[in-house]
């Protein structure tokens, strides 16, 4: 298992530093230039020159990777562009934010996919089937910005439930930090609740045609313990392994969320570092996520063999 | 820092139950500042958070009149080479360091010499200061220099703490400290910037609050939807098309301003080869355009009248405006005929916008008005950035784009117009008009600098290198509770004598 | 994702599989509803320029932000545009960006994927390498740096979205590659002495079209969401062309005067990209050999 681990993580390192070219070339690539958009509306010729200067925008493309390349090997990401602070800091700052955006969309996603897929499982081809499947289905069908503005103009405008917009630290105001959080969690929650319930449903369907679940119905089981107990304790395998992965996915995909709803993390902070040309922002940002979403894919592998008895035993 | 905010936001709760909230003020802001030092910021809303962070040299009425903050007093030699400035007495900077003549020096100088400064430009008149008593400065120029006062009212004027400044060298946005009403607490990048009441402030019975928060809310829609769930108590920058319900609503309050800026359509004239085509060689065309135009329909159908038409860089309300020149009429027929004057029966123009919904939607209204005189507009819009970097490198026929305004006219003018202008990106070059305008910089006399200035626009109403279509109305919107708030026209938000009722 | 393995040289079977699947499609309640959806918005896209409708980009000052009426049925936008003649013309540039970037998607991705299953080695390692940078890069970043490096603009979004997706036409391709390679037909294949090239594409490739077709669908519904959140920030479609996206991107600003300018284009996306999901679903039932 061990070597497993190392050799993933070993496998991990030329992903990263593809990832890394792609993000640093990509980049270098856009049109518009950072010390245009850095020295101010006045332009002054001689703050173009420092910027360029003291960014090395100057230098070769291939001697700017090598120096963010060698600093960020000591630990160092740079600093904004834009407000001066370490990007590390920054990194810091937003990532609880969107990690406890992720929990919570994480916990809505669990609340209504795996019940749902159940259900839907136990009662194939029923009317209950069919309207779940539908329900998931749109739930993965619906756009997420869109979603998130109507619920902003239904519950904060209309009804005036929720804040629109905004973040507070759950260790500051836990009532507050729900409040604030809660919609945009269930907007990025309602997309995963679909993909998990699907999930379920066809683990649900494989497990409960297996030997043991009919050895345990011939028992004279109740159905509820069959289900819960033999079938679904066995579907969970999959379930799990995937929401290592979504979880990855999930960070990805606050970026809108974040957008929509003014939350300081991770997805606001890369957008507008893009829009702004804040370069050691966007290289830091890009490489903290594609760290953590293959940590969360080496994740998934592990859980899938700790999880799984004949993957055990086979070690 | 955070606990002892948190200590104080305590205090405040036990003690005053009621004013606890009435105490803390929250601002929405429509973008994130950028780094918190003046010397080296070049936001907007940085100025915003400044206006009670930093304290200036000098501030500026509404009506735009220099007087006294930090100097409480100046003068002028007679050959406008020495600015000689009184300081107030009995000032210290948050960090306790007391305000003084070293303090200006060390300022001016930061400004100057920091390679971070983006002030160069602004205090570059400054050969050396002076100090010549413990509160007063003697500030020698190379030159006369009639802009600068005004710079001295905005980031250029803003005094840090010296010690601050050389400890912190260029990390001091950090953790600022001036000499405001305010000082920094904390801030958390694109969430807020906390600032609170400093005690020691040299006026500070006229401040009212104990602690200002200002929220970054990008989206006009959600900033309004927090103001009147109270989640906010004012905000600024409230998008035209909200005003009138906002005037409706019995629980909120408003404020505007026409701003010192202006929006135009930038054009080629001779920034590269793109400058060779015949929108950037025939003034006539130029003209034609600006006639095709109906410059308060475009006011009305975009901002539903809240803006200002304009055809100058300074708006019609300002004391620096040409009266000889008002808005023309939009007029279809006259622009055909300079058209065809000019050789054309229709021509095909590109401009560039950036693409923000509603810099796009001006620009169809222009694009639509524009096709009856016979004009093709394609309109090219583009990211901000990009935008930026082709119009400063001359790839581009014409480009939408404003400026903030400054509260001198020669921010508005000299480097826009002048052949070696710093952002003279339709590189106009007109030898008279440089001389008129460089002229209007030496004297501190406003009647002879009108004169100059309208001199100039003598001249370039016929060339229209820059086609002026509008300047944009500041616009607050303000809880019922707030009382006392002053609008002005640089859009800053000064809280003095501000309170809850 | 072994599913393929069953289906053996095509020539063989008595039933062929096209005919099973689609028989079992045409059972398929749920499929036929989503290919009903999907038909009905292509139809309208293709018949935009003989529909009795506006002029999409028609300005009218004095019919700024009308609710639905009976002359405007779907209300006027912020220039006074019809808005049901701007969904209808949308509805090209949506589809479109849909199908293109997954035909971007494909072409780039099914090849690569081939090549790396099938030769395996330095190849595969390669390959593989690339494309879990490309997965492990969050897709909508990758977007919208692609986008705004290229430019904003509807083909551009189309590029960036489908080199987005790459990866998962790799990924996929390659998984179902190295369950085919072993079949005794490939191996005949060699034996005979054909080339590389002649094996992959007579062989192999058919037999791995089926799940590529099932993703490509789901794929499409993908892209089109994800051209409405490029074109959301302003990097998809440029004014005043209309696209869905682009319509939310300014209905935005006037939700509170002109809610009904933000729900036709969301309610639109909403219908397609089901219509699509229930399509892909279907076939991929129908292909799916484990369940007859």
């Amino acid at each position: 298992m061990l070597s497993y681990i190392a050799r993933r993580l070993l496998i991990a390192i030329p992903t990263l530093i593809l990832v890394s070219i792609f993000v640093f070339v990509l980049q270098k690539l856009l049109p518009g230039d950072p010390a245009l958009v850095l020295a101010g509306e006045e332009r002054d010729p001689e703050m173009l020159e420092f910027i360029r200067e003291k960014y090395r925008l100057n230098d070769p493309i291939i001697m700017q990777y090598f120096y963010w390349m060698k600093a960020m090997l000591q630990g160092d990401l740079g600093i904004s562009l834009r407000t001066r602070q370490p990007v590390l800091d920054l990194i810091g700052d937003k990532l609880p934010v969107t990690i406890q955006l992720a929990v919570m969309a994480m916990i809505i996603a669990f609340a209504i996919g795996i019940p749902a897929g159940i259900l839907s499982a136990v009662k194939k081809g029923t009317a209950v089937d069919y309207i779940a499947n539908f329900i998931a289905l749109s739930g993965l069908s619906i756009p997420n910005f869109w979603l998130g503005i109507m619920l902003i103009m239904l519950v904060s405008v209309h009804l005036g439930w929720l804040p629109a917009s905004g973040y507070v630290s759950p260790f500051v105001d836990p009532a507050k930090s729900f409040q604030t959080m809660i919609m945009p969690a269930f907007v990025l929650g309602t997309a995963l609740a679909a993909t998990l319930m699907r999930h379920t449903r066809s683990a649900m369907l494989g497990v409960l045609k297996a030997d043991y679940v009919r050895t345990a119905r011939a028992k004279g089981l109740l159905e509820q313990t069959v289900i819960l107990k033999h079938a679904f304790r066995n579907a969970l395998l999959p379930i799990v392994t995937l929401s290592a992965l979504l979880f990855g996915e999930l960070l990805a995909g606050a970026v809108l969320t974040e957008q929509i709803f003014t939350i300081p993390g991770f997805g606001k902070l890369i957008v507008d570092a893009v829009f702004t040309r804040d370069y050691a922002v966007v290289q830091g940002v890009v490489m903290c996520t594609a760290a953590g979403f293959i940590l969360m894919n080496l994740v998934a592998d592990v859980l899938y063999f700790l999880l799984n008895p004949r993957m055990r035993s086979s070690l | 820092m955070r606990k002892q905010f948190l200590a104080a936001l305590l205090l405040s709760a036990t003690t005053l139950a009621t004013a606890a909230h009435a105490a803390d003020l929250r601002i929405g802001l429509q973008d994130d500042a950028d780094v918190l030092d003046p010397d080296q910021s070049r936001t907007f809303v940085g100025r915003i958070v400044y206006a009670s962070l930093c304290d200036k040299l000098v501030d500026i009425t509404p009506d735009l009149e220099i007087i006294p903050q930090l100097a409480t007093g100046w003068s002028w030699s007679d050959d406008g080479k020495v600015l000689t400035m009184d300081l107030r007495d009995g000032v210290t900077f948050h960090d306790g360091t007391p305000f003084d003549a070293e303090a200006v020096k060390a300022n001016i100088e930061r400004s100057k010499t920091l390679p971070e400064s983006r002030r160069k430009s602004e205090v570059k008149s400054i050969d050396s200061v002076e100090v010549s008593g413990p509160l007063q400065v003697k500030i020698n120029l190379t030159a006369p220099d009639a802009t600068l006062l005004a710079q001295f009212a905005d980031r250029s004027g803003m005094m840090m703490s010296p010690t601050a400044a050389a400890a912190a060298g260029v990390d001091f946005g950090n953790n600022p400290v001036c000499s405001g009403p305010f000082k920094f607490v904390e801030r958390v990048q694109q969430d807020r910037i906390v600032l609170g009441k400093y005690d020691g402030y040299w006026n500070a019975d006229a401040i009212n609050f104990d602690t200002v928060t200002f929220l970054p809310i990008p989206d006009t829609t959600v900033r309004l939807a927090n103001l009147r769930s109270g989640d906010l108590d004012m905000l600024e920058r409230l998008a035209a098309t909200d005003v009138a319900s906002v005037k409706d609503d019995a629980d909120l309050s408003y404020a505007e301003a026409v701003s010192l800026g202006y929006q135009g359509i930038t054009v080629n004239i001779n920034n590269g080869d793109k400058g060779d085509n015949p929108f950037g060689n025939d003034p006539k065309i130029r003209q034609a355009f600006s006639l095709s135009l109906d410059r308060d329909a475009i006011n009305q159908v975009v901002f539903e009248g809240a803006f200002a038409p304009g055809n100058q860089p300074f708006p019609p309300t300002s004391p620096w405006y040409d009266q000889d020149y008002p808005i023309q009429a939009r007029d279809v027929e006259k622009a055909k005929e300079l058209l065809k004057e000019a050789g054309y029966d229709s021509l095909d123009v590109e401009i560039q916008v950036a693409n923000n919904p509603v810099q796009t939607q001006m620009m169809q209204v222009v694009q639509s008005m524009a096709a009856e005189a016979g004009f093709n507009v394609k309109l090219k819009t583009m990211e901000f950035a990009s935008l930026l970097a082709d119009q400063s490198a001359g790839n581009y026929q014409g480009s939408q784009v404003g400026w903030s305004g400054r509260v001198d006219p020669d921010g508005n003018i000299h480097q826009f117009m002048t052949c070696e202008g710093g952002i003279n990106d339709s590189k106009v070059c007109i030898p008279e008009v440089d001389k008129l305008l460089d002229e209007a910089r030496t004297s501190t006399d406003n009647a002879t600098r009108k004169a100059k200035y309208d001199a100039a626009r003598d001249i370039l109403i016929e060339e229209l290198p820059i086609i002026y279509l509008y300047h944009v109305t500041w616009i607050w919107a303000l809880s019922e509770k707030l009382e006392g708030f002053t609008p002005y026209p640089d859009g800053m938000i000064r809280l003095e004598n501000v309170k809850f009722k | 994702m072994s599913a393929v393995t069953s289906a053996a040289d095509p020539a063989e079977e008595t039933v062929r599989p096209e005919n099973r699947a689609w028989k079992k499609l045409k059972v398929n309640r749920s499929a036929q509803f989503g290919l009903v959806i999907v038909a009905f918005f292509i139809a309208i896209a293709l018949a935009a320029p003989i529909l009795p409708i506006d002029d999409p980009l028609a300005t009218n000052w004095s019919a700024i932000r009308k609710a639905p009426s009976a002359a405007h049925w779907l209300g006027t936008d912020e220039i006074g545009r019809d808005i049901l003649s701007r969904m209808i013309w949308g509805a090209q540039a949506s589809l479109l960006a849909g199908v293109v970037s997954v035909i971007i998607a494909v072409l780039v991705g099914v090849p690569f994927g081939l090549i790396s299953g099938y030769f395996g080695g330095w190849t595969d390692q390669a390959i593989s390498r690339v494309t879990d940078a490309l997965l492990a890069t969050p897709f909508l970043i990758l977007a919208i740096a692609l986008a705004a490096f290229l430019g904003p603009s509807l083909t551009n979004a189309m590029i960036a979205i489908g080199l987005s997706a790459v990866p998962i036409f790799v990924r996929l391709t390659r998984g179902q590659v190295l369950a085919v390679k072993t079949e005794d037909f490939v191996e005949g294949a060699h034996a005979v002495g054909l080339t590389h090239t002649a094996i992959m594409g007579r062989y192999i490739l058919p037999n791995v079209l089926a799940p590529i077709l099932v993703q490509a669908t789901l794929t499409v519904a993908t892209a089109i969401i994800a051209e409405a959140s490029l074109s959301f920030l302003g990097l998809g479609q440029q004014a005043p062309a209309p696209s869905w996206g682009s319509m939310l991107n300014v209905a935005k600003n006037f939700m509170t005067q002109a809610p009904w300018m933000a729900w036709w284009p969301g309610a639109a996306i909403f219908l397609v990209v089901l219509g699509f999901n229930l399509l892909g679903d279907g076939l991929r039932d129908a292909l799916d050999p484990r369940e007859t």
